[in-house]
């Protein structure tokens, strides 16, 4: 028996497949869909100054994500997501994927923020047919802004032990450099990438990184500076 | 739905004209020129008449006339061939002229300082295509030259007193494009190429050789290797309406270059390999087509191409990327700000129209355009670059079609954009 088990034709659907197999880069019907019909997209932010709102990317690195929540406790004391508007810079699978997120966010009356808070990048794209295997890691953001979204709301509800950092994550993988070490350059007073850059050197040696560091930067300021 | 195709640029449909000619050499004429029977003499006919019209075309010699599978097999052969051939020569020299005193020498002379013999130095400019600037990287990695890339301006051009400056006597070799192929700018190859004779003369060496990649500039430039003073020039197929797969370089005659492939020593044991002999044929007369129709269909396509540009810059918040003037008779290349270029190239394409973009989306390294970036636009103005490239199929309706849809389609993807981008950086 073959103790290796051959891929799924699911497993494959994301993958970018040699330029001679046909139709390996490009998009899946549903991802076309969302692309040209995106749901839920905020037109115009002044109805929405009031929402808890959330931020990831930048459009340096050619994705960058906006996303507002309405959030309502029910009778019941469980906290559901009644609304999800979106703003996104990026291409056809970020305009997708955000779209489609905000779809799976707030159908069947909403998720609760404990179910919210578990939806992964893997979930959007099951729900989108798959995307092209580079896209993933740079257009799939919406979880991340859906996240941050739920922290502003913890934040401006007060519930602050509720907020969630991800922790202990490498994120300059030449300088071995961790969240924590971000964390710590903004709590020192570093409040622009330059000044963490100075703290940390982070970046110089894997230059990707950068994005990644400017979120978390807007992240921690938020958490400990309310700005 | 009507396609129009404005990507020119990327690569153009074949001319029917030229398919013709290549018909025989398929089925009929298809002999190996290396064979001496009746069918192989006819084929190695055709390959040489071909070799005839293209070194008349560039006033060149015949057997400077090389073909390769083109335009990137071009390039690698000048960079990689050059700096492989001529390291040993180039030392050599440098040390011949280390040391000495300054006034034993004739005026101007140079001495070679004592870095100068120790690694050939190659010098090309930041926008240059990948097929030059990969195999540069690659020898500058492995410690095999010393490399200058030469910074261009915000229209994209090379300034000649940059050459001039970053000119050393261990400089081997100096390779800047001719047309670029994102932005359209036309460098001044001419100009250049006088510069690095003057230099040669006065400091009394062969030395640098000068390539340009004329690959963008064939279909709309004369390209005459004597007015431009270049040792080496890459042409190929694929955008000047000929078949892709093929290519040539010019070699002036006298200078040594090392084989990327070695084996039958077919062109002159440069470049073994059986000849491609229906692409060569079609090479040949594709260039003679565009080149016996440039000024005709130059002037057409300027007035397209200004009528285009014109009518996408009346779009808020767009930046012209390239040469105002400068600039190949059919490359529009435009920033739109807020909106990222796979998406806007994605709705073009849902109207028929295929473009490209600099986006970092749409390219499998996920980096902006370089091309773009060099002329000191930002990453998010390169994220937002397109590119609409026009062609003999192109029409003043067609033109006018792009300018009507754009609007709407940069103004749906602005709505859905968090991004908005202050204009007093891009002006």
């Amino acid at each position: 028996m073959n103790p290796i088990t051959p891929a799924t034709t699911d497993a494959r659907k994301g993958d970018v497949v040699a330029p001679t197999k046909e139709k390996g880069w490009f998009y899946t019907d549903t991802v076309k869909d969302h692309f040209f019909h995106p749901k839920n997209f905020l037109d115009g932010e002044e109805d929405y100054k009031d929402a808890y709102l959330g931020m990831v990317g930048s459009p340096a690195c050619g994705d960058a994500m906006k996303v507002w929540l309405r959030i309502n406790k029910g009778t019941d004391g469980v906290e559901r997501i009644t609304e999800f508007k979106w703003k996104t810079f990026g291409c056809a699978s970020a305009i997708a994927s955000t779209s489609m997120l905000s779809v799976m966010v707030t159908e069947n009356e909403g998720l609760t923020l404990e179910e919210a808070l578990k939806l992964r990048p893997q979930q959007i794209m099951e729900r989108l047919g798959g995307l092209p295997n580079r896209k993933v890691h740079c257009s799939v953001l919406g979880d991340k802004a859906l996240r941050s979204a739920i922290n502003d709301y913890y934040r401006k509800t007060e519930q602050t032990d509720k907020i969630i950092v991800e922790q202990g994550r490498i994120i300059d993988k030449v300088l071995k450099i961790t969240d924590h070490d971000i964390e710590e350059a903004v709590l020192e007073g570093a409040d622009t990438l330059e000044k963490i850059q100075h703290k940390t050197k982070v970046g110089t040696g894997d230059p990707s990184c950068i994005p990644e560091v400017e979120q978390l930067l807007r992240f921690y300021k938020e958490k400990y500076f309310g700005s | 739905m009507h396609t129009i195709y404005l990507d020119h640029a990327a690569t153009t449909p074949m001319d029917p004209r030229v398919v013709e000619v290549m018909q025989p050499y398929f089925i009929d004429v298809a002999g190996n020129p290396s064979s001496f029977h009746t069918v192989g003499l006819r084929a190695k006919e055709a390959v040489t008449e071909a070799r005839q019209t293209i070194a008349r075309l560039l006033s060149a010699r015949e057997d400077e006339i090389l073909f390769t599978s083109g335009g990137t097999e071009s390039d690698n052969l000048a960079v990689m061939g050059i700096v492989k051939a001529q390291r040993q020569a180039i030392l050599s020299f440098c040390h011949s002229r280390a040391g000495g005193n300054p006034s034993d020498g004739s005026p101007g002379l140079r001495f070679a300082t004592p870095e100068d013999d120790k690694k050939p130095h190659v010098m090309t400019s930041a926008i240059e295509h990948h097929a030059v600037l990969e195999p540069l990287l690659h020898l500058q990695k492995i410690g095999e030259i010393e490399l200058t890339v030469l910074p261009v301006n915000r229209e994209g051009l090379v300034a000649i007193k940059d050459v001039r400056t970053a000119l050393k006597l261990s400089t081997v070799l100096v390779s800047i494009m001719f047309a670029n192929n994102e932005i359209g700018t036309i460098e001044p190859i001419a100009d250049i190429g006088r510069e690095i004779l003057a230099w040669r003369k006065e400091h009394i060496t062969p030395y640098p050789l000068f390539h340009t990649d004329a690959c963008q500039a064939a279909g709309a430039i004369e390209l005459n290797v004597e007015k431009l003073h270049v040792d080496l020039l890459t042409m190929n197929g694929s955008k000047i309406y000929g078949p892709k797969g093929v290519g040539i370089l010019y070699i002036r005659r006298g200078i040594k270059i090392e084989p990327l492939m070695r084996g039958g020593g077919q062109e002159r044991n440069i470049r073994s390999g059986t000849e491609n002999v229906p692409a060569i044929v079609g090479l040949a007369k594709a260039f003679e087509l565009v080149q016996e129709n440039r000024e005709t269909e130059n002037a057409r396509l300027i007035k397209l191409r200004d009528r285009l540009a014109e009518g996408l810059l009346k779009i808020p918040k767009t930046r012209f990327n390239g040469h105002p003037t400068d600039r190949l008779p059919n490359c529009v290349n435009i920033s739109f700000m807020d909106i990222e270029g796979e998406a806007a190239m994605l709705y073009l394409d849902a109207q028929g129209i295929m473009i490209s973009t600099g986006s970092a989306c749409a390219s499998s390294s996920l980096d902006p355009s370089h091309v773009i970036l060099a002329t000191g636009l930002s990453y998010e103005a390169a994220h937002g670059s397109l590119r609409f490239s026009l062609g003999h199929s192109t029409t003043k309706e067609d033109v006018d079609f792009v300018i009507a849809v754009m609007p709407k389609i940069v103004e749906r993807l602005r709505q859905m954009s968090p991004v908005n981008l202050d204009m007093k950086y891009f002006n």
